[in-house]
């Protein structure tokens, strides 16, 4: 195969002249990452702090104080209502003003002044499983500590323990969710930004009657592609650096490991994803059915890449489809690489599976273009 | 003369209907070739095919001595193609367009530079290279279209009704630019619709519904063809002498033409006896004289014909 760089500098230089002048283009290249990491960093923050919760502390004791506080600074609940009986609490969590009730019996003091356990009514509004497994967890760790620091009061310093569990969680020590979810929006935004504007660059010029045009020159089908995709490899890489430069900058997401690693392995996610965009704008009839169809592509990537929800938790058919997905793997690595600060080595085998469907995608839209027009 | 194009029985089936039917033709080498004919009578089709944009069902041809389906991207470089939509970037200046082409037909640098200039003066955009080509007028795009189109110094260039939509006085410039390309050599086959452009051709095809119904030079074309003689006639009934006039047996055919009548007549026929006919029959005559044919009338005898031949009339 030979390629002639200058047909293949014509078009990319025709593509840019095209882009500068489309304003939608530019908005589509600027403004959606930009949009897409504001909305999805804050709201889907799956961190549950701050939880509106009423109190009815029966007990009125220094105890049940000191319980109520240490519920207060944990930062997870915000005693808003304090109730007077058991109807209170109904209303506030029926009405969704409070999504969590704490009752605190008569007795509590005095239970555990005398030795006894001493119980305490935890009320969930367990219609957001997320949030009511926060509540849960984080009520459970303040009550777990306060119990300890009950026992060395009582008993002295001393503390015999037949089992002692110490976690740590590594690499995102907060487990704050927009670390997480950050590096994984990354890959979404590269994904969707480049699908969509490669899937119109063929069709609309067989839309517009240039297509017809340029079939007649000697370009060969290999510099046509070439020349279509390395346009939106730069575009692809200005937006992954902004990206980059927001999270950094404004989310405060560290980057443990290497920026230049990073933008290699984007570059050769960048090859496969518009490959697909190509395959889509290849096929497609319209630009209309090219939008139809990278929208029909954008969902899976975003639902199955294990970017919202664990792979490991899918079932083998989807977890199977979530296989192909070029963005699974691209999204382990931005994890693998801003969170864990993981080098070459541990991430080879992404990326021979990057370059493997790069090569496959760019080659398919390659053989599915025709120098035809019917 | 050698010559430039050779088609041989091109056929085009979409599904079941025929688009082209066995259409056969040469196109000497220097000359202006046009392809004349109704909206949907397979002109397109055929350029398509010879530019290898389309397969045909059947059939083969030759370009410059080469075949056209083996040969193809050999072709490429040897071939200019203007297509009926214009197809230029919008968004691209004048100059952005030209140097697209110029980089996609590899043209070196000082090439097209000189190249750019000639095209520039030739499609009298000079002082225009800055424009976005959707702010020019339809003449200039068509032209602008053109220079894209020769702007590698094609030997055949094909151009699919170049001049629909531009102006009377566009046409005129354009018809200017193809004679002088035509004059340097260029062979040239040129779709259309006009009829007075069919008279500038060196030789047209005339193609109706898929078939080639003649082919020839234009003066051959209106001594041959017809088969009787053209007769004006102008009268303060022009619609009520048609009539009167089809019910004669020496008159094949009468239409409206201009603001008169063009009546096709046999040979000997006395245009006295016409006359007085007409008269009697309160149709006053206020002129009348034999004419020769126009290729209008060479085109309307020939559709006549061909339907009577399929039964479609008596």
């Amino acid at each position: 195969m030979n390629f002639n760089m200058k047909r293949i500098k014509a078009i990319i230089k025709k593509e840019f002249s095209q882009i500068k002048r489309d304003k939608r283009t530019i908005a589509i290249i600027i403004m959606m990452p930009i949009m897409e990491l504001l909305l999805f960093g804050y709201a889907a923050s799956t961190s549950v702090d701050h939880i509106p919760t009423a109190v009815l502390d029966k007990d009125m004791g220094r105890e049940s104080r000191e319980l109520v506080d240490k519920l207060t600074n944990s930062q997870y609940f915000d005693m808003d209502y304090y109730a007077d009986n058991m109807d209170d609490i109904e209303y506030y969590i029926d009405n969704g003003y409070a999504k969590a009730g704490i009752v605190i019996p008569p007795d509590f003091s005095a239970s555990l002044k005398s030795g006894k356990t001493a119980q305490i009514q935890l009320i969930v509004d367990g219609t957001d499983p997320t949030t009511a497994q926060t509540i849960l967890s984080s009520a459970g760790g303040v009550v777990q500590s306060m119990s300890v620091e009950i026992i060395q009061e009582t008993r002295g310093t001393f503390v015999p323990q037949s089992l002692d569990l110490r976690s740590r969680v590594w690499y995102n020590p907060d487990m704050s969710s927009i670390y997480f979810n950050i590096p994984g929006l990354m890959g979404v935004i590269l994904q969707t930004v480049t699908l969509m504007l490669t899937s119109f660059s063929i069709v609309r010029e067989r839309e517009r009657g240039t297509m017809e045009q340029l079939i007649v020159t000697p370009i060969t089908k290999m510099e046509l592609m070439i020349g279509k995709i390395i346009p939106y490899v730069i575009i692809g890489f200005v937006d992954i650096v902004l990206a980059l430069a927001l999270s950094v900058f404004w989310f405060r997401v560290p980057i443990a490991g290497s920026i230049t690693l990073l933008l290699l392995f984007s570059a050769v996610f960048l090859f496969g994803a518009l490959g697909v965009g190509l395959i889509i704008s290849t096929v497609s009839k319209s630009q209309l059915q090219a939008m139809q169809l990278s929208m029909f592509m954008i969902m899976p990537n975003i639902l199955l890449s294990g970017y919202m929800f664990p792979r490991e938790a899918m079932p083998e058919i989807i977890h199977g489809i979530s296989n192909v997905l070029p963005l699974t793997y691209f999204i382990k690595v931005l994890r693998g690489i801003i969170l864990k600060g993981n080098g070459f080595g541990e991430l080879y085998k992404e990326f021979a599976i990057l370059v493997a469907f790069g090569i496959v995608f760019l080659a398919l839209a390659t053989l599915k273009f025709k120098k035809k027009i019917d | 003369m050698e010559n430039a194009i050779e088609i041989r029985n091109f056929t085009k089936l979409f599904g079941e209907f025929v688009a082209v039917n066995n259409v056969s033709f040469d196109v000497k080498k220097g000359e202006v070739f046009g392809f004349l004919g109704p909206n949907g009578s397979g002109k397109t089709t055929v350029i398509r095919m010879i530019l290898g944009l389309l397969n045909p069902t059947s059939g083969s041809g030759h370009i410059l001595g080469c075949d056209i389906a083996q040969d193809r991207e050999k072709l490429r470089s040897r071939i200019g193609y203007m297509s009926q939509k214009f197809s230029l970037y919008e968004e691209l200046t004048v100059e952005e367009n030209l140097d697209f082409y110029g980089g996609i037909y590899c043209i070196p640098n000082n090439k097209l530079k000189e190249k750019k200039k000639e095209i520039l003066i030739m499609a009298d955009l000079k002082g225009r290279e800055k424009m976005i080509v959707s702010n020019l007028s339809g003449g200039w795009k068509q032209r602008l279209a053109l220079g894209c189109s020769i702007i590698h110094d094609p030997e055949i260039l094909l151009l699919d009704e170049p001049t629909g939509g531009v102006d009377p006085i566009a046409r005129r410039q354009f018809w200017d630019i193809i004679y002088n390309l035509s004059k340097q050599g260029v062979t040239i086959l040129v779709t259309t619709h006009y009829m007075d452009e069919a008279e500038h051709c060196n030789s047209i095809g005339f193609l109706y519904y898929g078939n080639i119904l003649s082919l020839d030079t234009p003066n051959n074309m209106k001594e041959k063809i017809i088969d009787g003689q053209i007769v004006e006639i102008k009268s303060d009934k022009t619609l009520k002498a048609i009539e009167l006039l089809k019910k004669k047996d020496y008159v094949k055919d009468a239409s409206v033409y201009g603001a008169g009548i063009h009546a096709m007549v046999e040979k000997n026929t006395e245009l006295d006896d016409l006359v007085l006919y007409l008269n009697g029959n309160d149709a006053v005559v206020h002129s009348i004289r034999k004419v020769k044919p126009t290729l209008e009338d060479v085109f309307v005898f020939l559709v006549e014909s061909e339907k009577r031949k399929n039964g479609v009339i008596k």
